[in-house]
Order: C-alpha cells, then structure tokens, then sequence
C-alpha cells in the first residue's frame, strides 16, 4: 500500500527542520516563555501554546498548499512528517535546557522553566515524545486543513479563531460584558481575565455551529435579503453606517476608563496618521522625523498655557491656533531644506531632524524654555464653558472632534486640485513639473499641513498629561505612525484608522506583547512589504500602482500589449 | 540684466543662502570665541582629535557597509547598525565568559582574535540572513519598498537581540588598559586608539585591493555599474549581492570589536542605532558608492564630533555643549545633503540615483 505513496523525503525533512529552527528561535527569545504568562483558556492554554503550536500548524499547511496536487493521504502524511521534525530543534532545546544553565552565559531566556514549559511537565523522554506527536498531529492538522473540503473547514476556522479572539482580547469582552450585564455574567464566563474551559468549548461549538448553519441554509436567507434591498432603498442601506455612528458615540460608557485611554491614545495615533498619511501616503515623501511636528505641537502649547515659571498661562482655546500655526510653520521651515532631496535621503533627513528636535528638547542649552530633561509640568485641562475635560472618557470626544475635522480636511484635499497634484508628484516628480506642477509649493503645503495635524495632535497630548517630558517624542513614535498607515494602506483614510487599531490599539490590549511590540512591528513591517504591500485597506489608485509591475500583460486579454522599445 | 535676475530669483534659494552663511558664520564666531576663551591648551585638541579618529574609523568600517550595499542595490540598509550591533553584542556576551573564565586576563590577543572571528562571523550571517530573507524578495520593487522593509529590519533585529541576550548593558573586558599610553609632546594618547585607526585602515586597504585586484571585486564593480549587463555576462548577480552583504557584515562585526576595545561600556541592545546613521552620514559625507569616501567620511565625522562640541559651540555660550554631540553629526549630515550631496569624494550622480 505505501508504494503508491511517493513522499520528496529531503524537502520534507529540511521543511520540517526550518520550521523547528523558527520555534526554537521564539523560544530563545523569550517570546514563548513571556507570551505563556497570559492564559487564554484558564489553567488549561496559553499565547505562548498558540506560538508555538503555529508554527508546525502552519508548516503542515504550507506543504499542504505546495504538493496539493498529490493525493491526500500522501498530502497528509507530508504534514505529519514536517510537524514531527519540526520538533527535532525543539527537543535540542528541551535537552540544552536541562544539561547546562544557559542563562549563565547571557542567554537570558534559556531557563529550565523552558524546558519545562516545552515537556508540559511530563519529564524529558516522555515530555519529548508528547511533544514530538503533537508537532505530529498539528502538521497533520495544518494540512488537512488545506485539504478538507470548505464546508467542513469554514466553521473549524470559525470556531477556532473565534475562541482565541475573545481569550486575546478578553479585556474587551469582559469591560463590554460588566458595563452590560453586570459583574456577575463576568464571574460566569471568565476566571482572571480568561475564558473558563467549559465557556471555551462552548463558544467554540456555538461558532461552529452557527458557520455551519449559515454554510447550509445560508442560501435562502442571502436569496431573501438580496430581494429585499430594492424594497426599503435607502433606509436598509443606512442601518450599518448609522449602527456604527452611535457605537463610536457610546464607545467610552461601553469600554470604560481603562479602555477609553486606550481609545484615546489610538485617537491622537489617528490624528498623526492622517497627518503623515498626506506627506507619505499622497506626496509620497516619507518623513521619519515627523515626532518632531507633534513634539513642536505639544510644547508650543506647553509653553503658552503651562502655570509653572515656564509658561505664559493662556487659556487652551486661545493657545490652540497659535499652536497649529507654530506646527504648520515649522512644516514650512523643516521642508525647504529637504525640497532637493528624494526618497531614502529625505527619510534619513528628516530623522534627523527628529532626533535634533529631541536632543534640543532635552538639553540644557534650552532648558530655560523647555525644562530640559524634567519638562514642563502643570499644563491645565481642556475646558469649554467652565467644564474641565479630565476623565479619559471625557476626552475621547474631544479627540474624536479632532480625528473627525483632520480626516473631512484630508478627504476634502485628496480629491481637489492640490490632492492631484500630490499624487502626481508621488507617482513621478519630473513629469509633475513638466505638467506644470509648482514642486516647491506642492511639497511645502504637504509638510505643513501634515505638520499641522501632527502639531493638533501634540496640542492635545499636552493637557491630556498635564505634563510633557523630552522622552515622550522619540523616534519610536514617528515609526509607529509611519508603521500604521503602511498597515493601513498608504493614502487610505479608511487605513489610517485600521493600522491604528492594528497596531496601537491592539498592544495596549497585549499587555503581555509590550516587550515584543516593536519585534513585531518589525516583522510585520517586512510582511506586508513582500505580501501585501498596498496594505490592509488600501486605495484604490495605489492598489493598482503597486499591483502594476507585478502583473504582466497577458496576449490572451485582447488588444496588442504594447512592445517594449 | 535686472529683469533675468528678478525671474530667476526665488525665495527658497534666498533662504538656502541665509541658511549656508548663517551656518558658516556661526561655526567661524564661534571657533574664534573658543579658541580666544583659551580654555582648552594644544594638547588638549590633540588628545580630542585622536580620540575623533578612533571613533571615526569604527564610523568608518560600518560606512562602508552602506556604501557597498549602496552601490550595488541603490538601497540604503537602514539595518546595516544592527548588523554591527549583531557582532559587538554577541561577542561582548562571549568576551564576558572568557572574562569570568580567566582566559581573556591570560592570553589577551589569541582572545581578542577569537572575539573578533566571532563578531564577524555573526555579523555576516546576519547580513547574508537580511538580504536572503528580507531584502531578496522585493527586487525590482518601488523605491521606497526596500526602505520600509530595512527600517522594520531593524526594528525586528534590535529586539530579536535583546530577546536573546536581555535589556541590561554589559561591558568588555578591558583589553585596551594592557597597550597603556603614549606621551606624545605633553598629549597622552591611549594606544588603544592607534591600534583601532591601524586595523581599520589595514582593513580598507584589504577591501580596495579585494575590490579592485580581485574576480570577485570585478564583478562586484560590474553588477554595480549594471544589474542587467552583468547578468548578461554571466555574472550571477544574486550571488554578488549576497557577497557585498557579507563582506559589510565582516567589517561591520570588526567595527563592533574595536568599539569594545575602545569604548569597553554600555554595550546593549540599541547600541547600534546610532552609530548606524552616523556611519551612514560619515558614508554620504564621503560620496556614498565610494570606499575612500567612506574611510575619509567617518575619519571627517568622528574628528567633527569629538572637537565640535568644544570648539563650535562653547565659543557660542552654549552650556553643557556635549550633549549636543549627536545634534552636531545630524546638521552636518543635512549639510551635506543640500549643499554637496555627492559628498567629499562622490562623483556627480545622475538624477536617477540621488
């Protein structure tokens, strides 16, 4: 019987052994260990299981995806086969781990703990060999995954995914669940912030079977819904945007005040992103310094309102303008220099301008105008009418004023005659001018205004502290928002807000991930660039720009390709 | 005459030249305020050149990786600091062992040898790593395409590091005390400071012969003159591209070992960021593409640093003017880039690539 089944041992092995080396990687690094302090089934399944357990999962599907055109128990014994190497590097490790203290020699992360961790406890032959099937049984799992036909493989998906979104984002659910029902529907479902196994299973086979159901009765109903739009028009079609309108009013009474900071610090990452989205994302000038406009921001509106010997005591609204206008400003001055340089240069440039903004922030050279390292303190709250913007739900809708008013501006922009004239100069600089495109006026409004943006932004930032120090504004900060509308999609509005969930939001929630943020920003960075680099969400125009190169004209789709010359 | 100037005039020239003589006029004020203040005597300014010059031939080193990679990709490898940091991190760790071992007390320069085949080795299996995982799949991509992937690179290589080896600074055992010092006309000059100059120039000089005598530098030059036609010629270009990574990961794990030796504090995770963009603009200073220009360029940008803050800005009543070291390089580096882009020793470069 095994004649028939032809296996490409050597690719399989060298597959499996990649995969083993990636996991033995996350392990040496501290990620699995870290990651397994936060449960997601209570007592029973961690993150660190889940990165762990992906990698030989996705191995299998990967091999799966290649050789699909193989038999299937052929395709599935592959998996099995990369899912039991993939622990051979695993089993190094465990044996590492408990033959020499690691740790000793810098290693910081190699403890026995780990090694513990990797044998569920069970000893190092047995725990060996559990792990070793299992590796097993995920590779298979991950190729029969590719294999199994969709009506089976929808829901699994569903159910599996379903469960480990609520155990990730349980803050969430749980904040929702006690502004809801009550702490006691919390004691229900949860135990220290993760789902009881019971609740898990359940929530797993609720998922599953409403996929099911929907896979196959769904038919009829998406008949009937479809026959019904023309009927009620309009009105049907506006239900969603309206739903949506008033869950982002009520957001905060529903999250709560540890959830509404976090809104609010996704809020002013928003307000940045739409910022920088027009430098990068339209003009296509990529700005790495652009922490210095917020950093502009927050202290120019530190100086004018701070009650401190520092400040001059003015009152938020009066400071405002004059805030923006520094911002914008500063735009101004920081692009003339930079209007001959292109792309990587300009990107090194303006990080530099960053990092001398910080740098001058927290000298002692300026430290009569700026507090030097201990900042500038006692800045006061927002206040409209004699009420005092304190509580962080309080300003969610001030910021949300601000996300609101930036994205009419730069939705209003894109489509006019300067937003053309952006793109223009983004897609090519030299055809821009000789269409007539001002370069120097087109690039300086772009810095501005995205320099206006970021400076609104830092003019909030600054009350919301009550304090600013030169810290707050390093690079990292730029990076993050360059990172979030690359998620997101350049030039995309839409975009702006998903990177920013994606990834401001979302680590807030991943307290556990804090350590591993930027890792991850890093390699995610270097994902979208290869898989997706148009992004999440991207725009239409940029879709096709970078979709253009990749897709060669096929002679079969009618017309004369055009002849190269 | 009046008319053409009126038509050529503009305001962003107008503020391009108040910029270069307020620049100018401020660094001549205040040299000669400094200089006349008297507060630093001759040997003083020696001892800070020559520190200048060893700082600035690790500069040196890692610039020349950006200038390789520069040259053949048209790429800035904004990850290029965390290759060097790659090396200098992990052979701190080893350095440290030998250290608690006692070896490194008994046979200093066979361990120094070791620390320095580990650094390279390291540091080049990271770059060849970077280029095969991350950089070899966007060929041909948008510009700015590969700049993002580097700038995430980096991010992902300073933290996968201090995953491995943790968030605390470590320090080098301290080879450098043994060579002592050199009185040098009232100067004292630590010796570890000529050693690292004379490695870093032994090894540009090793990598303009490699580059200029051998089959290897030849095509090296070939694929950096033309991807296409190199292909053409049969030059594999992929293989060429994977070599100038390697050797920018062996010289950039040297610049991590002479940075223990002279500077054996504060080794740690983030330790090559800055260092990177300060060899990147030592690389542009030079004329980025050019290996004399980047040696030149580093020695120029360390010397710059380690005199300017005394002599540029004390005359200028600045206080505490050392702080201002890094702010020093980065001016220097937007300089440069408006007003000589090519650099001391580029050449002029078309429009396609600047």
């Amino acid at each position: 019987m095994f004649e028939s089944i032809r296996l490409d041992w050597r690719s399989l092995v060298r597959l499996g052994l990649l995969a083993g080396v990636i996991a033995f990687s996350l392990c040496t690094i501290g990620m699995v260990e870290t990651f397994n302090e936060r449960e997601l089934i209570s007592g029973v399944f961690t993150v660190g299981h889940v990165l762990l357990f992906a990698v030989p999962a996705g191995v299998g599907y990967l091999c799966a995806k290649d050789s699909s055109k193989s038999k299937r128990i052929a395709v599935l014994a592959s998996g099995f086969i990369v899912g039991l190497f993939s622990a051979l590097p695993l089993i190094v490790l465990v044996l590492l781990v408990r033959a020499i203290d690691l740790r000793e020699l810098g290693l910081v992360n190699m403890s026995p703990a780990l090694g513990d961790l990797l044998t569920f406890n069970l000893g190092g032959v047995v725990g060996s060999l559990v792990l070793m099937a299992l590796t097993g049984v995920l590779g298979l799992a991950g190729s029969a995954v590719h294999v199994m036909p969709d009506r089976i493989r929808r829901p699994l998906m569903n159910g599996v995914l379903g469960t480990l979104g609520v155990g990730l984002f349980s803050d969430i659910v749980i904040a929702l669940l006690r502004n809801l029902f009550g702490r006691g529907a919390v004691r229900l479902l949860f135990a220290a912030g993760s789902l009881k196994p019971g609740v898990g299973i359940g929530l797993f086979i609720i998922l599953a079977g409403v996929t099911a159901l929907w896979e196959a009765r769904g038919e009829r109903f998406r008949g009937g819904l479809a026959s019904m739009v023309p009927i009620p028009g309009r009105h049907l079609r506006l239900v969603g945007p309206v739903l949506g309108i008033l869950v982002v009013l009520i957001l905060p009474l529903l999250l709560g005040t540890y959830l509404s900071e976090v809104a609010d610090v996704v809020g002013l990452y928003i307000l940045m992103g739409a910022g920088l989205n027009i430098v990068v994302g339209l003009a296509g000038l990529l700005d790495l310094g652009y922490v210095a406009f917020y950093a502009i921001g927050a202290y120019t509106m530190a100086v004018l309102t701070s009650q401190t010997e520092l400040g001059y005591g003015l009152s938020f609204w009066t400071a405002l303008p004059l805030t923006v206008l520094a911002a914008v400003l500063a735009g101004f001055i920081l692009g003339v220099p930079v209007l001959r340089m292109r792309g990587d240069y300009l990107a090194i440039v303006t990080l530099g301008f960053g990092e001398i903004t910080r740098i001058l922030a927290l000298s002692d050279f300026l430290k009569p105008l700026f507090g030097g390292a201990q900042g500038i303190q006692k800045i006061p709250n927002i206040s409209i009418a004699g009420v005092e913007f304190v509580k962080p739900e309080h300003l969610y809708y001030f910021i949300l004023a601000g996300c609101l008013l930036a994205f009419f501006i730069s939705s209003r922009l894109r489509d006019s005659r300067l937003g053309r004239q952006w793109m223009a100069m983004r897609e090519d600089e030299d055809v821009a001018e000789a269409m007539g495109i001002n370069l120097v006026k087109t690039k300086l409004l772009a810095f501005a205004i995205g320099a206006g943006f970021a400076g609104l932004a830092g003019a909030i930032f600054a009350p919301k502290l009550s304090a600013i120090f030169p810290h707050s504004f390093n690079l990292i900060v730029s990076i993050n928002v360059l990172c979030l509308i690359i998620v997101g999609g350049m030039g995309s509005l839409p975009g702006v807000v998903v990177g920013a969930l994606i990834l401001v939001g979302m680590p807030e929630l991943l307290r556990e991930f804090t350590e591993y943020r930027l890792l991850l920003y890093g390699v995610l960075l270097i994902v979208m660039m290869i898989v997706r680099p148009e992004g999440f969400w991207p725009s239409e125009v940029r879709k096709r720009e970078l979709r253009a190169g990749s897709e060669e004209p096929s002679p079969a789709g009618g017309g004369n390709p055009v002849e190269p010359t | 005459m009046r008319q053409q100037f009126l038509e050529r005039f503009s305001w962003i020239d107008l503020f391009l030249w108040v910029l270069r003589v307020g620049v100018i006029v401020l660094i001549v004020w205040g040299t000669i305020r400094s200089l006349a203040l008297g507060k630093y005597s001759a040997t003083t300014w020696l001892s800070l050149i020559i520190a200048g010059l060893a700082q600035g031939s690790i500069y040196a080193l890692i610039a020349l990786g950006y200038t390789l990679i520069y040259g053949v990709l048209l790429m800035i490898n904004f990850a290029h600091g965390e290759v060097y940091m790659a090396g200098a991190f992990t052979s701190t760790i080893v350095a440290e062992a030998l250290k608690q071992s006692g070896y490194a007390e008994r046979y200093p320069i066979p361990m120094i040898g070791l620390l320095l085949v580990v650094s390279m080795v390291v540091s080049t299996v990271v770059a060849v790593l970077l280029e095969r995982v991350a950089y070899r799949p966007l060929r041909g991509s948008p510009r700015l395409v590969p700049l993002i992937t580097a700038i995430g690179a980096s991010f992902a290589l300073q933290y996968i590091f201090r995953g491995l080896y943790g968030s605390a600074f470590h320090t080098y055992p301290e080879f450098g005390r043994m060579w002592g010092r050199w009185n040098v006309g009232g100067a004292t000059i630590q010796v570890v400071q000529v050693v690292v100059l004379v490695a870093a120039v032994v090894m540009m000089v090793g990598l303009y012969l490699f580059v200029e005598r051998t089959k290897t530098g030849k095509s090296l030059r070939a694929v950096s003159e033309d991807k296409e036609i190199a292909a053409l010629m049969g030059i594999d270009v992929d293989r060429v591209i994977a070599i100038t990574f390697a050797i920018g990961g062996l010289l950039a794990g040297a610049a991590g070992v002479c940075r223990g030796l002279y500077q054996p504090q504060g080794m740690y995770w983030f330790m090559g960021f800055f260092p990177g963009l300060k060899a990147f603009t030592a690389a542009v200073l030079g004329g980025i593409g050019s290996i004399p220009g980047a040696m030149l360029g580093g020695l120029f940008l360390g010397v710059f640093e380690s005199v300017g803050p005394n002599l540029f800005l004390e005359g200028l009543g600045i206080p505490a003017a050392y702080q201002l070291k890094d702010v020093i390089a980065f001016t220097m580096l937007v300089l440069v880039l408006m007003f000589r882009p090519q650099g001391i020793m580029g050449e002029k470069l078309a429009e396609k690539k600047a």
